[in-house]
């Protein structure tokens, strides 16, 4: 069903849409950069002569712009390679990173830290704990179960820890202040960037961006989970070992992310479909193709969630506004094909 | 020279279900031995014993002179290729995507597969005769193809073993006889074949030898003429021997027909 194209252009256009996107969002919103002025205060920011510019454009551009355009790259970017990793591991196109229950743990720790009144650099914390405590949980569960489908039992137990977390997060937001707390926990599990500030983003990264190596370095070998597990094992994959890399690479990464940007939705799992309708399952394109659609697609609609109202939207809002359509247009289109 | 594959006094089945006891057989090079038995017997069992999968319950199996319990998972896929039943697949990989999957055991574990074994993809598709599938996608290819396409997969192992699981079910007639005439080929490279089939008339063209696997123990092991009688038929597959012998027109022509042999 891959759309044949020729390679190098194909991947040369969506470079080049990506930039167009990075630039987009650097010069609009309540304060707009124009262009040219986006080029001067990057060669004077390069050359360290200044960029003559007045000061508020540089502060705009370097404080304000560049944390929030940077999260939006780092964080769509592992949002849709988890989501890519996932669906081929789990034989389901249908799986986001959240199957196992990272954003939900991740929810319920964020959550109970907002109602404590933690500090939010806390908050992100028990936030990014949680979601690494609730994989190694059902994690944990799916390896006492001696079944013959180890996938199947991974996955039944993420949603049913899921449920419990989801039910968890409901019960702190009915008993939290719902004047002060309430807004700021429904405003964390819909997701944003607004927030983000350079020492999250730098606290944060590091956590994204090992997740990805792992991921980036078996690029070739993660086609092989998606077969049966006794034909990949036939083949000479250790699958179990595999599977437990590469479950851990995405849960470290997934959960860092929503540590920063809370519950942002919909992009681990449009994404990769996207990203294969465009050059196939194999994850040595598909890996990066995720990166780039699932960092031009996050930054794209948080420049949309900041300027189509006067009030800032939530980024889960948009993401499942403008994903959605697009989807289904996507599917008809490819259905017509096919 | 030591036996491809040897299982001696192997007692096969899952924790706490026995399927099958006291099954010794061995396959050597250029050997093609057809398992046959009716269903649930245990043919499946055998075979994921034989390939390490399923720990035996007793007994031991040897590859090549090794027991199967000290190989790692990639050196035994450079030696053992295994064909399961064609199946659909998930997502749209290429058929060469899939072939290349073959070559994992020899990729090293953070590279992505070479022009080599691209080259050798594609060879291990020309030998089965179906190179113009390689662009195609898997998923929208035939039944009989996707075989054709595990079948080159297995291939891409280099393996001097293969087991291959009912590799003519669910095929129409004649890439039912296309495969069986690839297996022979494979018999003339001197890779030892094992495999299941649920049409005894396949074993006898293909097979230099065929086991019959009745529940639970192996009721037979030998020359096709001497191993699938008629009566031994009936017997495995509780019918009748003169309604399996009208069937069967191969019989009328025992003890003439025979698997043409090769030197070895």
């Amino acid at each position: 069903m891959s759309i044949p194209v020729r390679p190098a252009a194909a991947w040369l256009a969506a470079s080049a849409a990506l930039l167009a996107v990075l630039v987009t969002a650097f010069a609009v919103g309540k304060f707009p950069v124009a262009p040219g002025d986006l080029l001067r205060s990057l060669a004077g920011r390069l050359s360290g002569t200044g960029s003559g510019l007045p000061a508020a454009v540089d502060t705009v551009v370097w404080n304000i712009r560049l944390p929030r355009v940077a999260a939006g790259v780092v964080v769509g970017a592992v949002l849709a390679a988890a989501g890519a990793a996932y669906q081929g591991m789990f034989r389901n196109p249908l799986v986001s990173p959240d199957i196992l229950g990272v954003s939900a743990g991740a929810g319920l720790g964020a959550t109970l830290g907002i109602y404590l009144g933690l500090p939010l650099a806390l908050v992100q914390g028990i936030a990014f704990v949680g979601g690494l405590l609730a994989v190694a949980f059902v994690w944990r569960i799916a390896a006492l179960v001696q079944r013959h489908d180890p996938v199947l039992v991974l996955v039944l137990a993420g949603v049913a820890l899921g449920a419990l977390l989801g039910a968890g997060i409901s019960l702190v937001k009915i008993i939290s202040d719902p004047y002060t707390q309430l807004p700021t926990i429904t405003f964390w599990l819909l997701g944003g960037l607004n927030a983000v500030t350079p020492h999250d983003l730098a606290a944060t990264a590091p956590a994204m961006l090992a997740g990805l190596l792992p991921m980036a370095l078996l690029r070739w070998r993660i086609n092989l989970l998606s077969l049966a597990d006794e034909e990949a094992a036939a083949l000479g994959v250790d699958v179990g070992r595999l599977r437990l890399v590469l479950v851990a690479a995405a849960t470290l990464s997934t959960a860092a992310a929503v540590s920063l940007a809370g519950i942002v939705g919909w992009i681990g799992l449009v994404v990769p479909h996207v990203a294969r309708l465009l050059v196939g399952p194999d994850f040595l394109r598909l890996l990066p193709a995720s990166l780039l659609l699932g960092a031009g697609f996050l930054v794209a609609t948080d420049t949309l969630a900041r300027t189509v109202a006067p009030i800032e939207l939530p980024l889960g809002i948009l993401t499942a506004v403008v994903g959605a359509p697009f989807f289904l247009w996507l599917l008809a289109r490819a259905g017509r094909q096919a | 020279m030591s036996a491809a594959v040897e299982a001696r006094d192997l007692a096969i089945g899952y924790p706490g279900r026995r399927v099958g006891a006291g099954i010794s057989l061995g396959i050597r090079a250029g050997e093609v031995l057809c398992l046959l038995g009716p269903n649930g017997s245990g043919k499946t069992t055998l075979f994921k014993t034989l390939l390490g999968l399923l720990p035996p319950l007793a007994g031991e199996v040897r590859v090549l002179g090794e027991p199967v319990a000290d190989w790692s998972r990639a050196a035994f896929a450079r030696k053992v290729g295994y064909v399961p039943q064609a199946h659909a697949g998930i997502f749209p990989f290429t058929v060469e995507d899939i072939v290349l999957m073959g070559r994992a055991a020899r990729i090293e574990r953070f590279a992505a597969p070479s022009r080599h074994d691209r080259e050798i993809a594609a060879d291990c598709l020309a030998a089965l005769g179906v190179d113009h599938l390689r662009t195609r996608i898997y998923t929208e290819i035939s039944g009989g193809e996707r075989q054709l396409t595990l079948i080159a997969r297995a291939l891409a192992q280099e393996p001097a073993l293969l087991v291959m699981d009912e590799p003519t079910a669910s095929l129409d007639f004649g890439n039912q006889i296309r495969v069986l005439d690839h297996i022979g080929r494979l018999r003339r490279r001197g890779i030892a074949v094992f495999m299941s089939t649920h049409q005894p008339e396949h074993a006898l063209r293909v097979a230099d030898r065929i086991a019959l696997l009745a529940p639970g123990r192996l009721a037979g092991l030998g020359a096709p003429a001497e191993v699938a009688t008629p009566d031994a038929l009936a017997a495995l597959y509780g019918v009748d021997a003169a309604a399996v012998a009208a069937s069967l027109p191969a019989f009328s022509r025992f003890p003439q027909h025979r698997p043409e042999r090769h030197a070895s």
